[in-house]
């Protein structure tokens, strides 16, 4: 039963891959639509805000599709980024990663946005006093304060990214070794006779996996109420 | 010297002041509302005034006419907050930097000891904010502002937030401050004995403008007792 196969490990480093660069690339844009988002009042607002969220409320295969139309080797952005710039997306991890990093921007967003918006402003308004230009007060105020959010938000975006499964296979496909995620894994063995057994322990990693991700981003909530009193 | 000579409206309440400072410490009397904040916040550049002038010394901060509005991070006036407003993710002793390192002043040990002992507060320094008392943390609200090497000072009704015994403790600082830092002051409170003690000159400010202005003394000798909330 827990033997696990090199074509299982391979899809489950795979994932970690996927989740871990789109998590990452995510973060800094995350952090300026977040901050934009708690800090700013401006015309369409809250239109920047439904297009966040939209990934959380499409199908994701409509998603999937958006992205092979807009980032596939035909599409109108995919054919410039591959003839200039020589990056494909379609049918490579790479486009796994950006349809995990969309898919997962919204739950990335809510928790730095929220520790934004719970950054006492009246710190920052010390800080200016003390000499720190707006971008200085930024990083050493406004981010420190806010950065157990921004972890909880990586964490969660990141969990998002390991299951994500819709978009992908819609955009990239289901390629062992190349965009065939644990998600993705789990459904082909499903589809074939005397899958179970390797379809459980995928289950079963995936389980792991995302309760780890829970418990650390449940760890650095309570941090950052810890941080804001000073202890 | 400062030189105050602002209008602000903000809502149905205007603040329109005033005064030249020529003393080590001006005091701005008033009870709640007065605009006492408001006015102290322009003179640190938080606030911009519709129109007006202040300066210190021989530098324009703000001058309406001119177009002038120098941003509060390169005034170099050291506030005090009511509420102290210490950094909570820093220890006391990246506090009391922090106005340093942000102004490129260069590390000097000597300002440094001698700030921390007008203060008293060489045992907090490896403390976390969360653990200092009401006047701990005001007196090293007080050194942060002091080790910036700030032009001006303004405390905002610093010890307002404490009741009278630890209010004794802290005047003898600031106090010692007056007379040992060589920073001009701008205090602000609603108790006169506070300012009897510290300023040199006052400024009564009633509903937003000036109701008196001269020597501590006499200003203050004029105020009934139940002008004082």
């Amino acid at each position: 039963m827990f033997d696990i196969s090199p074509a299982e490990w391979t899809a489950v480093l795979l994932s970690l891959k996927v989740g871990l660069v789109a998590t990452l690339v995510a973060t800094p844009f995350g952090i300026a639509i977040a901050w934009l988002l708690a800090r700013y009042h401006f015309w369409g607002k809250s239109l920047v805000d439904a297009v966040i969220y939209l990934p959380l409320v499409l199908p994701p295969v409509v998603t999937g599709y958006l992205l092979l139309l807009t980032f596939g080797r035909r599409g109108l952005v995919g054919g410039w980024l591959a003839d200039h710039l020589g990056i494909v997306f379609a049918f490579r991890w790479t486009g796994a990663a950006l349809a995990c990093g969309i898919m997962s921007f919204p739950l990335l967003v809510r928790p730095i946005r929220l520790s934004i918006e719970a950054v006492d402003r009246k710190l920052e308004q010390a800080a200016s006093t003390l000499g720190a230009a707006p971008w200085k007060v930024f990083l050493t105020v406004t981010l420190p304060l806010a950065l157990p959010g921004v972890l909880a938000g990586m964490v969660l975006g990141f969990a998002k990214a390991i299951g994500e499964f819709g978009a992908t296979i819609t955009f990239v496909s289901n390629i062992p070794g190349e965009t065939q995620t644990i998600s993705a894994a789990i459904y082909t063995l499903t589809q074939v006779p005397d899958g179970d057994a390797a379809a459980l322990r995928l289950v079963a990693i995936s389980i792991v996996i995302s309760m780890i991700a829970l418990v650390t981003s449940e760890w650095f909530a309570r941090r950052a109420t810890q941080r804001m009193h000073g202890r | 010297m400062l030189r105050v000579d602002v209008f602000k409206k903000l809502g149905d309440f205007t603040v329109e002041v005033k005064f030249t400072g020529e003393g080590r410490v001006t005091g701005l009397f008033g009870s709640s509302g007065a605009g006492k904040t408001s006015l102290v916040n322009m003179i640190a550049g938080l606030l911009k005034p519709d129109r007006g002038f202040i300066a210190v010394g021989d530098e324009v901060l703000d001058d309406t006419l001119a177009g002038i509005h120098i941003p509060p991070h390169r005034r170099r006036i050291g506030y005090v907050f009511q509420d102290a407003r210490l950094f909570p993710h820093l220890s006391v002793l990246q506090n009391l930097h922090y106005g340093r390192r942000m102004n490129g002043v260069a590390y000097d040990h000597a300002h440094q000891d001698h700030v921390v002992d007008l203060l008293d507060i060489g045992q907090l320094l490896t403390r976390r904010t969360g653990q200092l008392s009401g006047g701990e943390r005001q007196r090293v609200a007080l050194g942060r502002a002091l080790l910036m090497q700030p032009r001006l000072l303004l405390l905002d009704e610093p010890l307002g937030s404490l009741d009278s015994a630890r209010k004794a403790e802290i005047l003898p600082y600031l106090i010692r401050l007056r007379d040992e830092a060589g920073v001009p002051m701008v205090y602000v409170s609603h108790d006169p004995n506070e300012l009897r003690r510290l300023a040199a000159q006052v400024v009564v400010i009633k509903r937003g403008h000036v109701a008196a202005f001269g020597d501590a003394e006499s200003v203050l000798a004029d105020i009934t007792p139940q002008f004082v909330d």
